[in-house]
C-alpha cells in the first residue's frame, strides 16, 4: 500500500514500473499491476514473490512501512476498464496473480456504484493461493450483480463446491455470458493460461476484438 | 542526490552481458509472451503479405510466393518495453529490403498491420538497409503462433512491440499515424537505448 504524492487518478487495469536503485547506482525495474480502485486514496500493488526473482523478494521481504519507492506510472491504455452505464457485461478470467488487475476492476466497479453485471472466473492452485479470498466472498455476497467462480487446480478443501480443474471449454461455456450478450472480457495470467482461455473463448464464438489479454510469467530465468 | 532503495543490492549480469543491456532492461533466458488479445490462427492457404498505401501497384505475396523469396538467418538481441531482454536470438526471415526492392514511394512512414487488428508505426528508413525482416522461423523452428507465427515483423533495434506479430503487410504512408500501443501510452519511436518507453520519454 503506497502513499504517492501527486498521483494522477489511474484507470483500473493499469500498471506501474517500480525502479530500485542500489547505493552504487545499479538499477532494476519491473512492472506491477495496480490492485486498488481509482477511487482509493492510496495505491495498492500486489506482488507475487518469485524465489529466484531480483525485485519481488526485495519488495516482499525487505521493504517495510516508511520506505520509499521510485514509481513510474500509471501506464497502459488498453487493458483497462471504466464503469459506465453503457458497459456490456464484464467477464474477468484470471489465473494466479493474474487476478490483480482484475481486482482493480472489481474494486472500481464497487467503488463507483456500478451495476454492470460482472463475473470473475479465478483459477488458483489451492485455497491458500486465492488472493483476496475474503474480500471476494464479501463482494459476491452483496448481490449487486457480481458473481465469483473459483477453480482450484491442485488441491481442494473438504466439501469444496467450486470447480476443481484447469479452465476448459466446458467451464467457460458454463461461466461466460451468452455470446449474444457481447461481454467485454479481460483475461490475465501466465502465458499458457491466457493462450488457453482466450483461444477457447474465440472457439466458443466470442468476438476476438472484445477479448483483452495481459500475459505475464516469471521472467527471471 | 539520486534516489537509493534502502537495502537493495540487486543481481548483476556479467559485464559483457550488461554492456548489451539498454537502460532499465534485465536479462531473461525464457521467451515471455505479451499480446493484447487472443492469438489468431490464420491458415497458410489464406495468408498473404501486402505492401500497400503510397505504392502503385500494391505488392502481394501468397505464403508460397513469400517463402520462395531469398531469406537470411540473423542473430540479434531483443528488448521488450516491459523490461526484459534476450541476447543472441536467432531468426530466419525475408529482409524488408527484398520486399521493397524496386518500390518507388514518397512515403516516409509505415504502418505495419496484423491479423487481429494490431498495428504499429515506424519510419520507413528503420525498416531498410538490413535492419528489419519478416521472420518465419525462430531458433531454426517455424515461428510458434504465440510468438507471432506464421510470420512477424522483426525490427530488433526498437522495442519489441514494433516487431508486429502475425504481420500481414506494410502500409506506406506520407504521415506518421500512431499504431495500437502508440495510441495507448507508448512511445511513437521506441528506441531502447534512449529508453523511449512511454509518451513523454
Amino acid at each position: 500500500m503506497l502513499h504517492v504524492p501527486g498521483w494522477p487518478r489511474h484507470r483500473a487495469g493499469q500498471h506501474v514500473d517500480v525502479r530500485l536503485t542500489s547505493e552504487d547506482g545499479y538499477r532494476a525495474q519491473r512492472s506491477y499491476s495496480i490492485a486498488s480502485a481509482p477511487e482509493e486514496r492510496r495505491v495498492a500493488l500486489t506482488v507475487e514473490r518469485l524465489d529466484d526473482g531480483e525485485v519481488s523478494p526485495y519488495l516482499t521481504d525487505e521493504v517495510t512501512l516508511g520506505d520509499r519507492l521510485e514509481l513510474r506510472g500509471p501506464i497502459g491504455g488498453y487493458f483497462v476498464w471504466e464503469a459506465n452505464q453503457a458497459s456490456p457485461p464484464l467477464l474477468l478470467v484470471g489465473g494466479g496473480s493474474g487476478v490483480v488487475p482484475l481486482m482493480a476492476m472489481i474494486r472500481h466497479r464497487r467503488a463507483s456504484g456500478s451495476r454492470v453485471p460482472a463475473r470473475l472466473l479465478y483459477s488458483a492452485r489451492s485455497v491458500d493461493d486465492v488472493i483476496y479470498r475474503q474480500e471476494l466472498e464479501r463482494l459476491a455476497a452483496l448481490g449487486d450483480g457480481m458473481t465469483v467462480y473459483l477453480t482450484l487446480t491442485r488441491a481442494q478443501p473438504a466439501g469444496w463446491r467450486g470447480f476443481a480443474r484447469r479452465v476448459d471449454q466446458e467451464m467457460l461455456h458454463e461461466v461466460a455470458w451468452p455470446v449474444q450478450e457481447s461481454p467485454l472480457t479481460f483475461v490475465c495470467g501466465p502465458t499458457a493460461f491466457v493462450e488457453a482461455a482466450a483461444g477457447t473463448l474465440v472457439e466458443l464464438g466470442y468476438d476476438a476484438g472484445s477479448i483483452r489479454t495481459e500475459r505475464f510469467g516469471p521472467t527471471g530465468r | 542526490m539520486a534516489f537509493v532503495s534502502r537495502g537493495f543490492k540487486g543481481r548483476r549480469e556479467r559485464a559483457e552481458d550488461a554492456s548489451r543491456l539498454p537502460p532499465g532492461q534485465h536479462l531473461v533466458r525464457d521467451f515471455p509472451v505479451l499480446s493484447a488479445g487472443p492469438t489468431p490462427h490464420t491458415p497458410l492457404a489464406e495468408w498473404s503479405f501486402t505492401i500497400t498505401g503510397e505504392v502503385e501497384p500494391e505488392r502481394r505475396w501468397t505464403w508460397e510466393e513469400f517463402r520462395r523469396l531469398p531469406s537470411q538467418t540473423v542473430t540479434r538481441d531483443i528488448h521488450c518495453v516491459t523490461g526484459w531482454s534476450r541476447l543472441d536470438t536467432s531468426w530466419t526471415g525475408v529482409s524488408v529490403d527484398v520486399l521493397m526492392e524496386g518500390v518507388e514511394t514518397a512515403a516516409e512512414y509505415v504502418l505495419a498491420f496484423s491479423d487481429g487488428g494490431y498495428t504499429t508505426n515506424l519510419p520507413l528508413e528503420d525498416l531498410l538497409d538490413g535492419r528489419a525482416w519478416v521472420a518465419f522461423a525462430y531458433g531454426g523452428e517455424p515461428l510458434a503462433p504465440e510468438h507471432g507465427g506464421p510470420a512477424r515483423l522483426l525490427v530488433p533495434h526498437l522495442y519489441l512491440w514494433k516487431s508486429a506479430k502475425w504481420v500481414r503487410g506494410l502500409s506506406l504512408r506520407l504521415d506518421d499515424q500512431p499504431g495500437f500501443w502508440e495510441s495507448n501510452g507508448y512511445h511513437a519511436y521506441g528506441d531502447p537505448w534512449r529508453e523511449q518507453r512511454y509518451w513523454g520519454d
